[in-house]
């Protein structure tokens, strides 16, 4: 699978209060959430997305609570696909649960915001179209990729259980 | 092969012969949990899914505590869906307001929990049943509504680091002293995928409460778990509940990716300043900060003991004009033990209110938003940018002591100059 698109740089420690903030937890939708994904940290920040953006973070991106709502709020406002130098554990199943592509890099300090990047899930490989580089990182493993290409975890296990 | 104490619950729950860091397992899970925030997306998962029963009513707990009481309508209606999910699947651990609590406060107290348990829980903060030596950890909705179908889940089994705690505690200073410490020397990342075990002289020592306290923020320096091997303290605190518990320890050649060894008799009262809980200072070295709030209570410290110890600086005082003390008790039983001792009344005779159980004002939900500009001290967990209110708010963590001095004084205050 392949996700071109626009670059919104953050910074290290991006939290899931950042990310959507608790008092839009009265709802489970992602458009509704995606209209205040970020809004604390850049409050034009869900105008500012086109469909398609990457958000590339620094280390321990989505760190503290457990709310799914994060993810959604994400994939609500149009990211495509979030690459950080690392993910907070519970922020790393969650997207994987619910299907929201994203890789870790090494080479985030390269790409500046505004560049339009090419992420590649199956390979880890990453282009910067606009600064013409290419980095590599290491794909997900084979489960988790596995969960992925379902399109998501339940559809993951509807086939397991029934199987069984 | 040797195991830490998080290796082997793993071990046991996966079924298997043997595990490493690294792998990936399906585990059994021995309790679901989820609150009023993350139930309604997990349940409408599961209800999506197709699924009609639940794989085990007996394993699945429900707490509205977030928002609940309701704070609005739309609260309200995320709360019923609790209810009626509950009713539906006969789900009897659903706690209705009146007899719920804070959920990891809550759990405990009721035997829901115990030691070698692998509990999940949509709430990061699951990870505090760790200090009855179970593997806790937290997980999204999405995990929940997987075990609500087949009572499993997936984990990479993590590696742990060992935290070895030695000398002897100051007066007022806690267990919520000793995390703080801790993630203040290994950053808000410094445990990222790992399990944190705590274990020394001084973790032997330390109460349940204040065990409860260090692994609640084992989340904040990003572990999966933060484990403490149950002795003497957790058996007492266990013994009684119907269920039987199982005690894992680590065995004494264990792998550990990394070992701290740090000699605490020094350690002041700390507080985590805005906005990272790493940002760790003495409490003495703050006292020119002005606050507007004080908050004693959450899935922290909003313990029994927690509450004596506010109420043992707060008697016969005031709360300094300006600021607003806020105490909100973890449980309905915690309540009611306070009331019973006096507690409830030294805190409303002292200018501050005494709430019913919620998680609210910890996460900005309600009870105790922060306005522009505002600066809270609160014994909670988290200090991130608006988190209890305002993007232009500030909060700064404490033990209950120095939050209840604070409130005396309008200023961050060491409680030794009460």
């Amino acid at each position: 699978m392949v996700i071109r698109g626009k670059v919104h740089k953050f910074g290290d420690d991006i939290n899931t209060d950042d990310i959507i903030a608790a008092k839009y937890l009265v709802s489970v939708d992602a458009q509704e959430l995606g209209k205040h994904c970020m809004e604390t940290i850049r409050p034009d920040f869900s105008q500012a997305v086109s469909p398609g953006d990457i958000i590339v973070a620094g280390n321990n991106f989505g760190c503290g609570s457990s709310r799914e709502h994060a993810p959604l709020a994400i994939k609500g406002c149009g990211v495509a696909a979030v690459l950080a130098k690392s993910f907070a554990a519970i922020f790393f199943r969650n997207a994987i649960n619910i299907g929201l592509p994203f890789l870790e890099s090494g080479d985030i300090d390269k790409i500046k915001d505004g560049d339009v990047i090419e992420i590649d899930l199956s390979s880890g490989i990453i282009r910067n179209i606009t600064q013409d580089q290419v980095y590599k990182t290491q794909a997900f493993p084979e489960f988790l990729q596995q969960i992925v290409h379902s399109g998501g975890l339940i559809n993951y296990i509807k086939k397991t259980v029934k199987k069984n | 092969m040797p195991y830490t104490i998080a290796e082997k619950i793993l071990l046991k729950h996966a079924g298997l012969k043997s595990i490493k860091p690294g792998e990936f397992i399906q585990a059994d899970v021995d309790v679901a949990l989820a609150n009023d925030i993350t139930a309604p997306l997990a349940i409408a998962e599961f209800k999506k899914s197709g699924f009609k029963k639940v794989f085990n009513k007996n394993k699945i707990v429900l707490v509205p505590d977030h928002f609940a009481p309701a704070k609005d309508l739309r609260s309200a209606n995320q709360c019923k869906v609790l209810a009626d999910f509950a009713q539906e699947q006969g789900i009897k651990n659903y706690f209705e307001v009146g007899r719920m609590g804070i959920e990891h406060a809550l759990l405990p107290e009721q035997g829901i929990v115990l030691p070698g348990d692998l509990v999940v829980g949509a709430d990061s903060h699951t990870c505090t049943y760790g200090a009855l030596g179970a593997y806790a950890t937290g997980m999204g909705s999405t995990d929940l509504a997987r075990a609500y179908i087949d009572g499993k889940c997936w984990l990479r089994v993590p590696a742990s680091i060992k935290f070895v705690y030695q000398g002897k505690l100051k007066p007022w200073v806690g267990g919520k002293d000793l995390i703080l410490y801790t993630i203040g020397q290994i950053g808000v990342d410094g445990a990222l995928y790992k399990v944190m075990e705590f274990c020394g002289p001084v973790i032997e020592k330390l109460s349940m409460d204040d065990r409860f306290a260090m692994s609640n923020m084992a989340i904040e320096a990003g572990a999966r778990a933060g484990l403490i091997a149950p002795d003497a303290i957790t058996k007492k605190f266990v013994a009684g509940f119907k269920r039987k518990p199982k005690f894992y320890s680590s065995d004494p050649d264990a792998v550990y990716e990394k070992t701290y060894v740090w000699d605490v008799s020094n350690l002041e009262p700390v507080v985590a300043c805005p906005h990272l809980p790493s940002n760790v200072k003495p409490a003495s070295s703050l006292k020119d900060v002005k606050i507007n709030q004080a908050v004693i209570g959450s899935c922290t410290n909003g313990r029994i003991s927690d509450l004596r110890i506010a109420a043992r600086i707060l008697k016969g005082k005031q709360v300094a004009r300006g600021v607003k003390l806020i105490v909100f008790p973890a449980t309905q039983k915690i309540y009611l033990q306070a009331v019973k001792e006096g507690l409830a009344e030294i805190f409303v005779k002292a200018g501050g209110i005494f709430s019913t159980p919620t998680c609210g004002p910890c996460l900005g939900g309600h009870m105790g938003i922060l306005a522009e500009g505002e600066v809270a001290i609160a014994t909670t967990n988290r200090n991130f940018l608006g988190r209890m209110g305002s993007p232009k708010s500030f909060v700064y963590l404490s033990n209950p002591a120095v939050a209840a001095a604070s409130a005396i004084t309008g200023k961050i205050t060491h409680p030794g100059k009460i």
